[in-house]
């Protein structure tokens, strides 16, 4: 039986997922649709499928990575796939020469499917055009990072049945994240209104062409919003003299009450995790109600069956 | 174009090479006539140097096209000594004759690093061992590129030294560049500098902005360019040194530029041909081949750039050759080497400048042969009895596209990969020599 038997008018003509741009509304709506379905799977005391029976999935991480690494493990094992897990050490020598000779590698062992996260950008890319299976992107540099912007978006869409017209910010360190630029793609396309929230220091040049509104201060920028977005702020910012330390930093940007109160009462609190509770998030903000941090998980699972799915109908069957 | 016979490639007989159309920036001529050299000189030139009216000499017909001075590219990194597989001066100088460049001075960033007297003296001899073009050694202005100490300016100039540099990066101590500058001043020598702030410009790897942005590169700011210039014309100002920016590439740095021309300043500058032809949406889906020191920067800098070769503000006009391997350029892009060859495109690709009408034949020619030579203190980059024979006859009108296999270098990253062009070298002749006849190996 196959997960999208009632979404089979899936339309998605696309060999990889490298990222979020390129994508349309429907080829995103169809993702979402049939992630519903995984969804509802995953919560079925049985949960395998056969789809990918006879596939090979491999993780390529060259970045560490826990939950969105054992997310694509476990979606792979529901829809019957063989699954291996590489995880190549970022202490290599000559990384980039390493990226193209382990990709040759790879390929040679015939996998189906190639998961792949990479602290450059464009290398997921890079990587994908010296392969013959097909590529996603688990996340490149500050590139794009697009099954943790399905993921989101679909969450949004389970409590808030659309996504169309809702006020989202997107809280927090804009410039390294890649969960950022994916969001800001896939919600733009979708019709929401995005606003990024952050210090000057954290916000890249130009981002306000990407379509978004661009504020440095929570209380303006949560105000009426819909959904507030945190994202993870890394130890290292402190160090190279973005921001001047946690405790200013959690100050003025960390999400405690008094910020959320300025959002809508039932705005739903996000974050990619994982959280630095205390530094960009309250911890009682973290657990309350609306927070729907734990939901995004289950929610990762569900996106990268559908993923997987949909790339695997263009896997040739001989 | 006739064949020549094999007596013609020696520099000792005489040619007349007749009915050409002369363009000599220096002298502001632009004529029909011809050009006759003889003992790796210009004997003569003018109208009356036509077919029956020079003696013995062979005969060249130009058919009207146009007869130059060689071009003069002072800035080429080549991979000798130290990474012959990039580039040799041997497989540089080949690249430079198809291209119609007779001169190219060859940037002290190898290794060893250009420090040394010996070093120049080494480069002087492979060049008139193994090279098809005049070469010139720049020389590092710090010992061992390291921006702290001095390097023997005096000897180092006496020695063949046209100019001094620092490689590809700027010289951050200000006292070191006024040192510099004070104590080159007093040998004639130019001062030639990178532009870069390096705790600015530190991991950007592309112009900062919108696209560097959209593809979570790191960007550099212009102002990593501006204020590392402007420091330097406060410098040349305190000490009267010649000094060279050797590329620039955005639009504050031109304004920069002509307000220390209007203060009297002995300041010129430089523009890469990618700056001038290129901009940051080349990069597209990261496109190693457009990453490039300073990066690609806009649409509006690089129209501001286009109009200061225009107007004289931009003196030279340079390839910036960099030949990188595919181990440099294989990656991802912020990991990739930065560098672009240019040599055997740099005429064509310059003429789209013509073509399309932003610059005028004898200024885009200027800034290629009479304004580097000048600065360089070379002699050549002119037409006019005595000069040396250093000449290339340039089809203006022949479309033809780029193909990387068939380009010279040693190294294949050009960012003009299937460029359509048009325009190229016919001949080039070194001191008398000719090094280059399209017609032995004609191609698209």
């Amino acid at each position: 039986m196959s997960i999208a038997a009632e979404a089979s008018d899936l339309s998605f003509p696309h060999r990889h997922l490298l990222g979020i741009e390129g994508l349309s509304r429907a080829e995103i709506t169809a993702l979402l649709d049939l992630s519903e379905q995984a969804a509802k799977l995953s919560r079925q005391i049985d949960k395998k499928r056969d789809d990918l029976r006879g596939r090979t999935l491999i993780n390529l991480f060259f970045e560490a990575s826990t939950r969105t690494q054992s997310s694509f493990e476990l979606a792979g094992k529901r829809l019957g796939a063989d699954v291996m897990n590489m995880s190549v050490g970022t202490s290599s020598v000559q990384k980039g020469e390493t990226l193209i000779d382990t990709a040759v590698t790879l390929n040679a062992m015939r996998p189906d499917l190639l998961v792949v996260r990479h602290h450059a950008a464009g290398a997921v890319e890079l990587l994908s055009q010296k392969v013959d299976c097909s590529v996603i992107n688990a996340g490149d540099g500050s590139h794009e990072h697009p099954t943790q912007a399905l993921l989101d978006a679909l969450t949004i869409r389970r409590h808030k049945a659309r996504i169309e017209g809702l006020i989202v910010a997107i809280c927090g360190d804009i410039q390294h994240s890649r969960v950022a630029r994916s969001n800001i793609l896939l919600l733009n396309t979708l019709g929401a209104r995005v606003r990024v929230v952050a210090p000057s220091t954290l916000l890249p040049s130009g981002i306000g062409r990407l379509g978004v509104e661009v504020y440095t201060s929570m209380r303006e920028g949560l105000a009426d919003a819909d959904i507030v977005m945190m994202l993870r702020l890394q130890r290292e910012r402190m160090t190279s003299s973005l921001v001047p330390s946690t405790r200013e930093y959690f100050h003025f940007f960390g999400l405690d009450y008094e910020k959320l109160a300025r959002a809508k009462p039932d705005a739903l609190v996000m974050h990619p995790g994982p959280m630095n509770r205390g530094v960009e998030i309250d911890s009682n903000v973290a657990d309350d109600a609306r927070s729907v941090i734990r939901e995004q998980v289950e929610m990762g699972v569900a996106v990268r069956m559908a993923v997987l799915q949909a790339l695997a109908r263009h896997l040739p069957n001989r | 174009m006739q064949a020549l016979t094999q007596d013609q490639r020696s520099p000792s007989r005489a040619i007349a090479f007749i009915n050409a159309r002369l363009i000599d920036s220096s002298s502001r001529l632009d004529q029909t006539g011809g050009v006759l050299i003889a003992d790796g000189l210009i004997a003569d030139l003018g109208p009356h140097i036509a077919a029956g009216a020079i003696g013995d000499a062979e005969i060249v017909d130009c058919g009207r096209r146009v007869l130059a001075p060689g071009l003069v590219d002072m800035m080429v990194f080549t991979g000798e000594p130290g990474h012959e597989h990039r580039e040799t001066l041997a497989t540089a100088s080949r690249a430079a004759a198809a291209g119609g460049v007779t001169t190219i001075v060859c940037m002290p960033n190898t290794d060893p690093v250009i420090d040394d007297v010996a070093l120049v003296d080494f480069i002087l001899r492979r060049a008139r061992d193994t090279a098809l073009v005049h070469v010139h050694p720049m020389a590092a202005m710090t010992k061992g590129l390291l921006g702290e100490e001095m390097s023997e300016i005096g000897l180092l100039h006496d020695a063949g030294a046209v100019a001094f540099a620092n490689g590809k990066a700027s010289l951050a101590n200000a006292k070191v560049m006024r040192n510099v500058l004070a104590y080159a001043k007093d040998f004639g020598a130019l001062i030639v500098h990178h532009l870069e702030d390096p705790t600015l410009a530190q991991d950007g790897v592309m112009n900062e902005g919108e696209v560097a942005t959209r593809l979570g590169l790191r960007g550099v700011p212009a102002a990593a360019e501006t204020i590392i210039l402007e420091r330097d014309i406060r410098l040349v100002e305190l000490t009267g040194g010649r000094y060279h920016a050797g590329q620039i590439s955005c639009r504050a740095s031109l304004d920069i530029i002509r307000t220390a021309k209007l203060m009297g300043l002995p300041v010129t500058c430089g523009v890469s041909i990618n700056h001038l032809t290129l901009n940051e949406n080349d990069i597209g889906p990261y496109r190693t081949f457009f990453k490039v020191r300073p990066p690609l920067r806009s649409e509006d800098d690089r129209r501001a750039m286009v109009e200061g070769v225009a107007s004289g503000d931009i003196d030279v006009i340079v390839s910036a050759h960099d030949p990188r391997g595919a181990e440099g350029k294989r990656r991802p892009f912020a990991e990739a080497a930065d560098g672009a060859i240019g040599l055997e495109t740099l005429l064509a690709v310059a003429l789209r400048l013509y073509h399309n009408g932003d610059v005028e034949l004898g200024r885009l020619l200027q800034a290629l042969t009479a304004n580097p030579a000048r600065l360089l203190g070379t002699g050549s980059g002119r037409l006019g009895k005595g000069a040396p024979a250093d000449l290339v006859l340039i089809d203006l009108e022949t479309p033809w596209v780029v193909e990387p296999e068939r380009l010279r270098s040693k190294s294949k990253n050009t960012p003009f990969d299937a460029a359509r062009l048009q325009g190229r070298a016919l001949l080039t002749v070194v001191a008398g020599r000719l090094v280059y006849n399209y017609a032995d190996n004609p191609g698209p």
